[in-house]
């Protein structure tokens, strides 16, 4: 059902277009996306949480929604914003289209404006805060008091919206040699859980709020950092367990947030970047190999050029704004990268990257 | 890695004459890797013979021959050049197969040169269907299920495995030639014995069919670090069976999962490496099974293709350039991605907010013995693009970009065809499919019905019905009703003024002032490769219907240039090559050029070549909105041929200034009746005309006439339906069959001037003083279609004495009629007396060859007075006189034709060109000859059976032809023209007189020439099956006597004489 909605940022600007999905009021940082497939990873993935997400591409909804991309169990995301929304998809492995999974999972979306004009705002001006709201159920003087009440995205935890609250058990990997993994969960995306199984990880799922001590007393062959939203200098806590983490000489392995808490763990800065990478074609260049991946993205925040370090490589860069993409220690086997190489959506050519944490384990 | 240094010079292979399957797309790739490699300090080689093409301009090689494109000239090219490397990736098939076949032979070894881009190995694995298949297999990739037939035994014991239907392709034919789909074991065994004549290697490939699954294509590049990308997805719209050149596709990929796409992409990859593509553009075409998502690799091209022009025009990423640089060692993130000011490195994945629709087009009408379906053998001859940010808005634009005279999903079917008829189409797919789903849809059949019909995907289904929809809304509207807000929500689907105007039965006037009056316009985004994620100053535009407007208008003087539309037959790379040069030379000038254009092949649409490039379709909406936005000086309609210049009246009357020759002066050239007063001055002849309303009138005018004449409507491009008429029964017959003739539809009869001589004459002028480009002899007699006919510059058989009083007349001709530009004038001379059959006041298709031939570009000259400039100002005042013989052949798409007769006439049917040169005109001749794929026999048998005007000539030829040494087979009548010469002549049998008969004669590889000429509905259709054969068998025939007489000339000198010398160094 189609209904009148307007997105409204924190500068002021609006748009007024159709509305589709769930009926309420959508708050977040608006950011735009630039992959031109898999809307439904990007949806379902975690790390969007607190976030308004703008689809550049102007087709959304055209392969509807299947039960096996999926990269978490609900829509983290705030809201979506695109130009044209799809109701008729048309995929072999359809089983619902966008609008009845927008609908259950209690999301708003705003289709038929300029997303093109609104892109290069974020780019020019930097991300916004806004919402998305039904306009015959709220007016906009409300949507400004959500927007200022939902304040900045820099100073809120917003990984505890999305992390488990117990430890788990994943699914058990087939393989004859199996490596115990001890993954915190800020958020994680589930193709991440996917891949450390397939290679052989026996995984324990943790709460961020779980101590070094504990990580320790399960005997882990290599811990695992996930991906996550928001801001990682929120998560206090988990960054000083991490330190104390890598006491432990066990392999580390940081994705995303995961690279960003490693970063600051090392006593690193982080800088909020302007419109953040939010996309899947995104060239980051291997110093040491001097090779290029093209790599899925999603992160507003970059590690600050670290000065003269020595027990720290940074190991990639993007080839977009030449931002750190990677970081090693020296001598000990952790290691961490910014950019998504479990793909979902994107190239998988950078899959490749786990399976040094499993050479490192294996050593 | 930087470039390499030990390359010094490369060589570039051209592409040739254009063809169905390769068209001026790879004039696109071919200048933009000359340019780069140029601009990287390497000397560049480059062969062609095209020379309608920029690729061949002196200024954009060192060194640049327009010779054939064959192992032969390019062996004595390396010897005389010494390249130190070979790029064979940008000359499409040609290109590829060329630099193969020098590599095979142990050319390029021998002389130490080497092939980058694509090793021999590469483009063996990948144009070797077996081999490709042994590949594929390892990489655990499927393809059909196959077989391989050498023989037609091969091809039966593979059927028993397969099954029907099935696709059958022939190995190294350029864009599918001979292949096919068959459903019966008839089509079968005739698909299979073409196919095996027609592949170099004599291979089949016999597929499973896959028809009715999804097809995807996958534009690739590699650098030698093994960085790979993917530029652009490709899907089409029509599933499998319909060749991909033929198909409408759409760029992105509409119908995949992120998953399925990153299969499609790391499939991709795998094939580039496993066959050896090390550097450069690919493509992978892959077939998706709707029900199971089940993937099958199709094929690959290892070298830049049609579809890598249309991904570099769709994601604004340079692929031939990009290619061309890796291919000479750089690295992807050491180049620089152009659209975005070098902001971002090349090594990355374009991806684009906006939906991009191709739309082949179809010149089926000029070949009505052939059947109008569409199979895996590509047929199309052009192509449509058109951008939009919403697939119907995008398909929409195409739609109109078409020049066919639909502004919209009109209906195509008439009201008494019924739902069989509308079946048939939907699942025998011919050019119009789409416009079949529409009618369906507009008939209420149930979305599954359509379906189950065409196979179609739904998605791009459901785009058409809600169309459809949205038409039918309109129905129950008047003008009046529609306010803005509903107005907006048509035009952002793009709907048409003209086609929302017959729907709502008003004029198109009427509907834009209504839009104009609720102020809804379009605005105009820029294609930038990154979907806004970056700045781009780069002016690279597309309309739509949205909010901001992100095209920048200068304070600049500016000029709009149209381009030329979809190439067809009539109107190709030549108006292009114009367009080109004006933008070239207005900005020369200093002045801001706006080019507008909707093909994707051409090289006016690489956003380099103006200052702003609007991909739009040339028609009157979509212009007036880009004129009405940036305000220029004026705009330039004579350079991109009918298309253009087809809306200079609606200009007028809009008061939009016509830069250059007024519009009137193009009323009195165009209107026979004005025409006829204004030479009445002159010294020219017209042949006597007369117009027929009805078709009796058509009968008494050629009463009066007397035959032969020629026949045509009125107002027609590439000398569509014009046929030459000899009796009463083929004036009756083509009264009934061919033309509907009425008052708003009258037919032009002239007398036809038998035997005469035909020339063509290029002129530009400032308005006060006239420059003679050159005057250019037909080969072929006043009759053949100029642009099929064979020329040569200088003429070779008119006088110097009767050519210096024809200059001044048509200098005088062109000054009075306030020609600013070009000018372009056809002439027959007969007895003495010149004739003047048209003038147009216009850049003509002969330009970029006769500026080839003087080594001036007479499109930049005429642009330069069009901005003022004159004749005296630029310092040329006498014309410019050839040094050596250069010949012009046109190239004719029969092979793609079953059953079409190849015999020229007044309706043009050649593709393209090609040009030869020589220090005589027989060396031209053959050159050009050779160039166009010919091969003239130096000895052996001569069948000659020819029409009774030119029995005369017979003796003569004949006489040549025995000294030459070969024998003389002629049909009885033929024979006894001969009698009472010395000259020994060996009868045969026509086809009617019994077996055996001449064609059994060709079949038994007896004839190694043929020269046959004919006249009259009747005999040209006896003789039909003679030239078929011929062309079937690879038998050369020519069929006009002085085509014959030319061949005699080209014998006489030889090829082993032939001298090749580069432009620049003559």
């Amino acid at each position: 059902m189609k209904f009148d909605v307007k997105l409204l940022l924190e500068n002021g600007i609006s748009f007024e277009g159709i509305g589709f999905g769930y009926q309420k009021i959508g708050v977040g940082e608006v950011v735009f996306n630039t992959a031109i497939t898999g809307y439904q990873e990007i949806l379902t993935d975690p790390s969007y949480d607190g976030q308004i997400i703008t689809f550049t591409y102007p087709h959304i909804g055209n392969t509807g929604i299947n039960f096996e991309d999926n990269e978490s169990k609900q829509v983290s995301a705030r809201g979506m914003i695109v130009k044209n929304f799809c109701d008729f998809p048309s995929n072999w492995r359809s089983k619902q289209s966008l609008e009845e999974f927008l609908i259950e999972q209690k999301v708003i979306c705003i289709s038929d404006i300029d997303t093109r004009h609104l892109t290069k705002i974020l780019r020019d001006e930097g991300c916004k805060v806004g919402a998305i709201y039904p306009t015959k159920n709220f007016t906009d003087e409300e949507a400004k008091f959500e927007i200022e009440s939902f304040g900045s995205i820099e100073d809120q935890d917003f990984t505890e919206n999305v992390s488990v609250k117990e430890p788990y058990n994943y699914d058990k990997p087939k393989n004859k040699r199996t490596f115990k993994i001890v993954a915190i969960d800020f958020g994680i995306k589930e193709n991440i859980l996917r891949i450390l199984q397939r290679m052989g990880g026996d995984i324990e799922v943790v709460p961020p709020s779980i101590s070094a001590e504990e990580v320790q007393n399960m005997k882990p062959d290599g811990i695992f950092l996930s991906n996550g939203p928001g801001d990682p200098q929120v998560l206090v806590n988990p960054i000083k367990e991490v330190k104390k983490m890598m006491q432990l000489d066990i392999p580390i392995f940081g994705i995303c947030l995961g690279h960003q808490i490693m970063s600051l763990a090392y006593d690193l800065e982080i800088e909020k970047m302007p419109f953040g990478h939010h996309g899947a074609n995104h060239p980051v260049h291997d110093l040491k190999n001097n090779v290029v991946f093209i790599t899925s993205q999603n992160h507003n925040f970059a590690v600050a050029e670290p000065n003269n370090r020595n027990d720290i490589n940074i190991t990639h860069r993007s080839l977009f704004d030449n931002s750190i993409q990677g970081i090693e220690h020296n001598e000990k086997p952790f290691y961490s990268i910014q950019c998504h190489p479990e793909a979902s959506p994107g190239p998988k050519e950078f899959e490749t990257l786990f399976k040094r944490f499993f050479e490192d384990m294996n050593a | 890695m930087p470039k390499r240094e030990d390359l010094k010079s490369i060589l570039i292979v051209g592409s040739g004459p254009i063809i169905i399957g390769q068209a001026c797309e790879f004039d696109y790739s071919g200048t933009q890797a000359c340019k780069a490699l140029r601009d990287n300090g390497y000397r560049v080689i480059l062969v062609n013979s095209n020379p309608a093409t920029i690729m061949t301009d002196p200024e954009i090689a060192d060194a640049t021959y327009i010779e054939p494109v064959n192992w032969q000239t390019l062996e004595k090219i390396i010897e005389k050049e010494k390249p130190d490397a070979i790029l064979p990736t940008m000359g499409g098939q040609t290109g590829l197969n060329v630099s193969l076949d020098l590599a095979t032979r142990g050319i390029l070894e021998k002389h130490s040169v080497e092939m980058i881009g694509a090793n021999k190995e590469a483009i063996d694995n990948a144009e070797d269907r077996e081999k490709f298949d042994k590949c594929m297999k390892e990489l655990k990739l499927e393809t059909p299920r196959s077989g391989f037939a050498h023989s037609m035994e091969d091809a039966w014991e593979i059927y028993k495995e397969i099954g029907l239907p099935c696709v059958i392709r022939p190995s190294f034919t350029l864009g599918g030639t001979g292949g096919g789909i068959a459903y019966n074991l008839k089509e079968f065994e005739e698909i299979c014995m073409n196919g095996l004549k027609l592949s170099p290697t004599k291979e089949l490939l016999i597929d499973e069919s896959l028809v009715g699954w999804k097809e995807f294509e996958m534009e690739v590049v590699r650098d030698r670090n093994d960085n790979c990308i993917i530029v652009c997805s490709i899907e089409n719209v029509d599933p499998m069976g319909v060749h991909t050149g033929d198909s409408i596709t759409v760029a992105p990929a509409q119908t995949l999962t992120d998953k399925e796409y990153q299969e499609m992409r790391d499939a991709s990859f795998k094939i580039l490496r496993r066959i050896g593509v090390e550097t450069g553009g690919s493509n992978v075409q892959f077939a998706q099974n709707p029900e199971d998502g089940r993937l099958v690799v199709i094929e690959m091209n290892p070298r830049v293709s049609r579809s890598s022009a249309l991904a570099s025009k769709a994601t604004g990423f340079p692929i031939a350039k990009v290619a061309a640089l890796l291919a000479v060692g750089y690295t992807l993130d050491e180049l620089k991605n152009d659209i975005t000011d070098g902001k971002t490195p090349a090594s990355f994945e374009p991806t684009i907010d906006y939906v991009v629709t191709k739309i082949p087009r179809f010149n089926f009408e000029k070949f009505p013995e052939t059947d109008p379906r569409l199979t895996t053998q590509m047929k199309s001859v052009g192509e449509v693009m058109a951008i939009g940010r919403n697939f119907q808005e995008s398909f929409q634009k195409a739609v109109r970009s078409m020049e066919n005279g639909l502004f919209g999903l009109s209906s195509v079917l008439k009201d008494s065809e019924g739902n069989g008829a509308l079946k048939l189409e939907l699942s025998t797919p011919g050019e119009k499919r789409l416009w079949y789903v529409a009618e369906a849809f507009r008939r209420g059949w149930s979305f599954d019905e359509v379906f189950d019909s065409c196979k179609i995907d739904k998605w791009f289904l459901h785009q058409i019905r809600e169309l459809i929809e949205y038409e039918n809304t309109l129905l129950e509207l008047d003008l009046a009703d529609l306010d803005k807000v509903k107005l907006l929500s048509f035009k952002k689907k793009g709907f048409s003024d003209a086609r929302m105007a017959s729907l709502l039965n008003v004029s198109e006037e009427q509907m834009r002032k209504h839009r104009y009056d609720l102020k809804v316009h379009p605005v105009f985004k820029r294609v930038d490769s990154c979907a806004a994620e970056f700045d781009s100053s780069t002016n690279y535009l597309y309309s739509t219907y949205e909010q901001e407007n992100e095209s920048v208008v200068s304070g600049n003087k500016k000029i709009v240039v149209l381009g030329s539309g979809p190439n067809r037959i009539g109107q190709g790379i030549e108006f292009d090559y114009c367009c080109v040069q004006a933008a070239l030379a207005f900005r020369e000038e200093g002045v801001e050029t706006i080019m507008i254009n909707s093909n994707p092949e051409t090289v006016s649409t690489d956003f380099d070549v103006s200052d702003k490039l609007y991909f739009e379709p040339i028609v009157t909406e979509d212009v007036f909105e880009i004129i009405r936005h940036e305000n220029p000086e004026g705009v330039v309609v004579q350079f991109g041929g009918q298309t253009p210049l087809k809306l200079t009246d609606e200009f007028e009357k809009n008061g939009i200034k016509v830069l250059g020759t007024p519009s009137s002066s193009i009323d009195t050239a165009e209107n026979r009746e004005k025409f006829k007063s204004f030479l009445s001055e002159f010294n020219f002849l017209q042949p006597e005309n007369r117009i027929a309303q009805t078709a009796e009138e058509a009968k008494i005018a050629v009463d009066e006439l007397g035959y032969p004449v020629i026949v045509r409507p009125s107002y027609v491009l590439g000398g569509r339906a014009m046929e030459l008429i000899y009796t009463d029964k083929d004036l009756k017959n083509y009264l009934t069959t061919m033309i509907d003739i009425s008052a708003d539809n009258p037919l032009l009869i002239e007398k036809f001037l038998d035997d005469a001589v035909e020339l063509d004459i290029d002129v530009v002028c400032d308005g006060e003083d006239a420059l003679i480009g050159g005057v250019l002899q037909h080969i072929e007699e006043a009759g053949i279609h100029s642009g099929d006919s064979s020329c040569s510059f200088p003429p070779y058989s008119v006088g110097d004495t009767q050519l210096h009083v024809l200059k001044k007349e048509i200098k005088a001709v062109a000054k009075k009629l306030d020609v600013v530009g070009l000018m372009n004038a056809q002439v027959a001379v007969k007895d003495g007396k010149f004739y003047m059959i048209e003038v147009n006041p216009r850049a003509s298709r002969t330009i970029p060859f006769l500026s080839k031939c003087i080594g001036t570009s007479l499109a930049k000259i005429a642009s330069k007075i069009i901005l003022g400039k004159t004749l005296k100002e630029l310092g040329l005042g006498a014309e410019i006189m050839p040094t050596n013989y250069a010949v012009k052949a046109p190239v004719f798409p029969f092979n793609k034709f079953r059953k079409v007769d190849p015999i020229l006439g007044p309706e043009m049917k050649s593709t393209g060109e090609v040009m030869g040169q020589g220090d005589s005109f027989g060396e031209a001749f053959g050159k050009a000859m050779r160039g166009a794929g010919e091969t003239i026999p130096k000895t052996g048998n001569v069948f000659v059976s020819v029409k009774d005007t030119d029995k005369r000539h017979l003796p003569d030829l004949c006489k040549k032809l025995i000294n030459l040494g070969f024998k003389i087979i002629a049909t009885k009548g033929t024979a006894k023209a001969l009698e009472g010469t010395d000259i020994k002549v060996k009868t045969i049998n026509k086809v009617l007189e019994g077996r055996p008969h001449i064609v059994d004669a060709i079949l038994n590889k007896e004839i190694n020439m043929i020269i046959n000429t004919t006249e009259g509905r009747q005999a040209t259709k006896d003789s039909a099956s003679i030239r078929r054969s011929a062309l079937e068998h690879s038998v050369f025939c020519t069929t006009t006597i002085s085509g014959g007489f030319a061949i005699v000339e080209s014998l006489e000198k030889g090829a082993k004489n032939w001298t090749f010398k580069s432009l620049q160094s003559s």
